[in-house]
């Protein structure tokens, strides 16, 4: 009995923070977590009275929270509206690593596949319905494509894997955009909806014929098969690391970092890829946190940013990184510039 | 001296008893208060979404687009219910007959090895049972029973179509197995309330063990039975994650039980984490306001049929 109260005591006195620690919570976005979680452990070892908090509730959830200021930093996937910015005055976008969306399938005797935009989005509008297609067959004139009923698989949940899938194919089919549209949750026209990455892995490793969409790294994790898009410059690029560093690369960046980079020009540019963004108040109210903050931003796309590749994350191209560093170096703390170091 | 303290412990004993009662109704009331505050708080979230339709055309309506805001819930009500009616039918005889074995036809000594892993059933969290549904019994069903199904009872509306193996049949199979244990337990409680000078008599009468059962614990049981089914096709309405899973979350109406379709808690659970849109959260708002309706419905239909059961048998022999 004993024992067992000093262990009890032990593993509060572990979780309660010491004297002088400052936590930082945050909320959001589940598809940079576990990089974030990387991030907060090994920065944690730079600065050991310096905790992070981070509650991966989804995009949704953190807009919402930093917008009521119950969290210091958001994270979300797609960038904020117009209509969400407006309710939160002076908030920043960070960009801090590129997430891509690749396409996987599950056609016996079928490796290597290669869509052009045309044939994607006639098969997620249910129009392209055999894989034999002429669709499909004209840009793989080698692979034997069977006469094969078509079955997508999509994402059911919520999610920016979903913005970003139908943000490029809204980009590339005037008639997806039209009927289809661009959202987290939107209305397919065709096939089966599976919750979360591993849902949809599940509908396409199941079913014979199916394509659905995965996040890179869930795909790499999972050595799915994996179609090669023909991007914007007309070459067909297969999904990786650096592909998807390449398409933020070419694009016209604006102020805030509002932007997306799907359909991206560059010759081996990847096509759906998407930046992930922290959501912090150029001007932080509680010091010594905002402080703390501001630092640790400055380490996540600097240091940080090497800690992406290892975990199927695409790092901020060179050029970018240094303009976001100059992003975070406006930030202020109660209007003033933060001191140096904590 | 002697009534003194007499009139002093009845005084304090009805102290006393005016104390619990006051805290036995605070303490019910404060259920129905939690209860209140839930539909409050649904029908307040769900409110903008007063701005683009109205109720009935909430439900009724079949198009839902987050993207057009446009949102009618019918496909998950359908869902939902379709699932939850294939549970039942699924998991009644078998809970049931299982039920009247484990009380009546198995040596008292081996009940527990058929009860207990029953109960157990019971213990598995339900995203097993969607990771089960997900690898073994989809691929059964679109490559075997799906197809046999098709071949014998194809003349059916409800076993047409292509075998795709989510939808509406692995959904209401797998809740079947979920509310298994529920049915069979409060079952077997009951049917444990039969008084033994019942049976005997029957069998004294010269009637056989099936006779002796139908005749004395069917009827004994009947209520508590239809109240077990009852708690199991609540649990299955309201399931979500293995539903989630299974049922293929497409947002379409069909007879065939081979189609995928969507329910209730699936769309709440899949949409509400990311919907930042006041009048989108407010459809999903509505969605478990409308599941939350369905079930009391059915609690107060509960409630009746027992009841009536109850009155039946004994109006019977009067």
């Amino acid at each position: 009995m004993k024992k067992l109260t000093l262990g009890l005591s032990l593993a509060v006195a572990g979780v309660a923070l010491a004297q002088g620690d400052l936590l930082v919570n945050g909320a959001g976005a589940t598809f940079p977590f576990p990089l974030y979680s990387k991030w907060f452990s090994e920065y944690n070892k730079l600065h050991p009275n310096l905790k992070f908090n981070y509650q991966s509730i989804g995009s949704g959830g953190g807009i919402k929270q930093i917008t009521e200021k119950t969290v210091d930093f958001g994270a979300s996937d797609a960038p904020l509206t117009d209509d969400e910015l407006a309710k939160a005055p002076g908030l920043l976008h960070i960009p801090t690593v590129l997430g891509a969306v690749v396409v996987a399938f599950n056609v016996p005797g079928v490796s290597e596949l290669k869509l052009s935009p045309e044939a994607l989005a006639g098969i997620f509008l249910g129009k392209v319905t055999k894989w034999n297609d002429a669709a499909i067959a004209k840009d793989n004139p080698a692979a034997k494509l069977p006469d094969l009923a078509i079955a997508p698989a999509t994402r059911s949940d919520g999610s920016g894997t979903n913005y970003v899938f139908t943000d490029y194919l809204a980009k590339v089919s005037p008639e997806f955009k039209e009927r289809v549209g661009v959202g987290k949750s939107v209305k397919w026209p065709a096939g089966l909806g599976g919750k979360g990455n591993e849902g949809v892995t599940g509908l396409v490793k199941s079913t014979p014929g199916a394509i659905g969409y995965v996040e890179l790294a869930y795909a790499n994790q999972n050595k799915l098969a994996t179609a090669a898009l023909r991007n914007r410059d007309g070459s067909f690029v297969k999904p990786s690391i650096e592909a998807t560093s390449e398409a933020a690369a070419g694009v016209q960046m604006p102020a805030d970092y509002r932007v997306s980079i799907t359909n991206a020009p560059g010759k081996g540019a990847y096509p759906i890829a998407s930046f992930t963004y922290l959501l912090v108040y150029r001007d932080q109210t509680n010091k010594d946190k905002g402080t703390a903050l501001i630092n640790f931003l400055r380490w996540a796309v600097t240091d940080g940013e090497k800690f992406a590749p290892a975990l199927d994350y695409a790092p901020l191209p060179g050029g970018l990184a240094t303009k976001v560093l100059a992003t975070i170096d406006s930030m202020t703390v109660q209007g003033a510039k933060p001191s140096a170091s904590r | 001296m002697v009534g003194r303290p007499d009139a002093d412990r009845s005084s304090r004993e009805a102290i006393g008893d005016r104390l619990y009662y006051g805290v036995l109704w605070v303490l019910g009331g404060l259920v129905l208060v939690v209860a209140g505050l839930i539909v409050l708080n649904l029908a307040l979230v769900s409110r903008p979404l007063a701005a683009v339709t109205s109720p009935w055309a909430f439900i009724a309506g079949d198009n839902w687009d987050p993207v057009t805001q446009q949102f009618g819930a019918l496909p998950f009500i359908y869902g939902t219910l379709v699932t939850s009616t294939v549970s039942i039918a699924v998991a009644v005889p078998v809970a049931v007959g299982l039920a009247l074995f484990i009380t009546q036809f198995c040596p008292p000594r081996l009940a527990p090895f058929f009860s207990i892993p029953v109960e157990l059933l019971a213990a598995i969290p339900s995203v097993v049972y969607g990771l089960w549904g997900l690898a073994v019994l989809v691929p059964w069903l679109r490559s075997s029973v799906e197809p046999f199904l098709g071949r014998t009872l194809g003349f059916l509306p409800f076993f047409r179509g292509p075998p795709i193996g989510f939808g509406y049949l692995a959904a209401g199979l797998v809740l079947a197995v979920m509310i298994l244990p529920t049915i069979v337990s409060v079952s077997i409680e009951v049917m444990k309330t039969t008084p033994e000078a019942q049976r005997e008599a029957a069998l004294a009468l010269g009637a056989t063990t099936w006779e002796a059962v139908t005749w004395s614990v069917v009827p004994h049981s009947r209520a508590g039975i239809l109240g077990a089914c009852l708690l199991g096709l609540g649990r299955a309405l309201g399931e979500t994650m293995a539903v989630t899973m299974l049922i293929g979350n497409a947002r379409i109406i069909s007879l065939s039980l081979f189609s995928p379709g969507y329910s209730l808690p699936a769309v709440i659970a899949n949409e509400f984490a990311e919907a930042t849109d006041a009048v989108h959260v407010g459809a999903l708002a509505a969605c478990g306001l409308i599941l939350f309706l369905v079930t009391f419905l059915l609690n107060a239909a509960a409630r009746w049929l027992v009841t009536a059961v109850q009155r039946g048998p004994a109006r019977v022999s009067a």
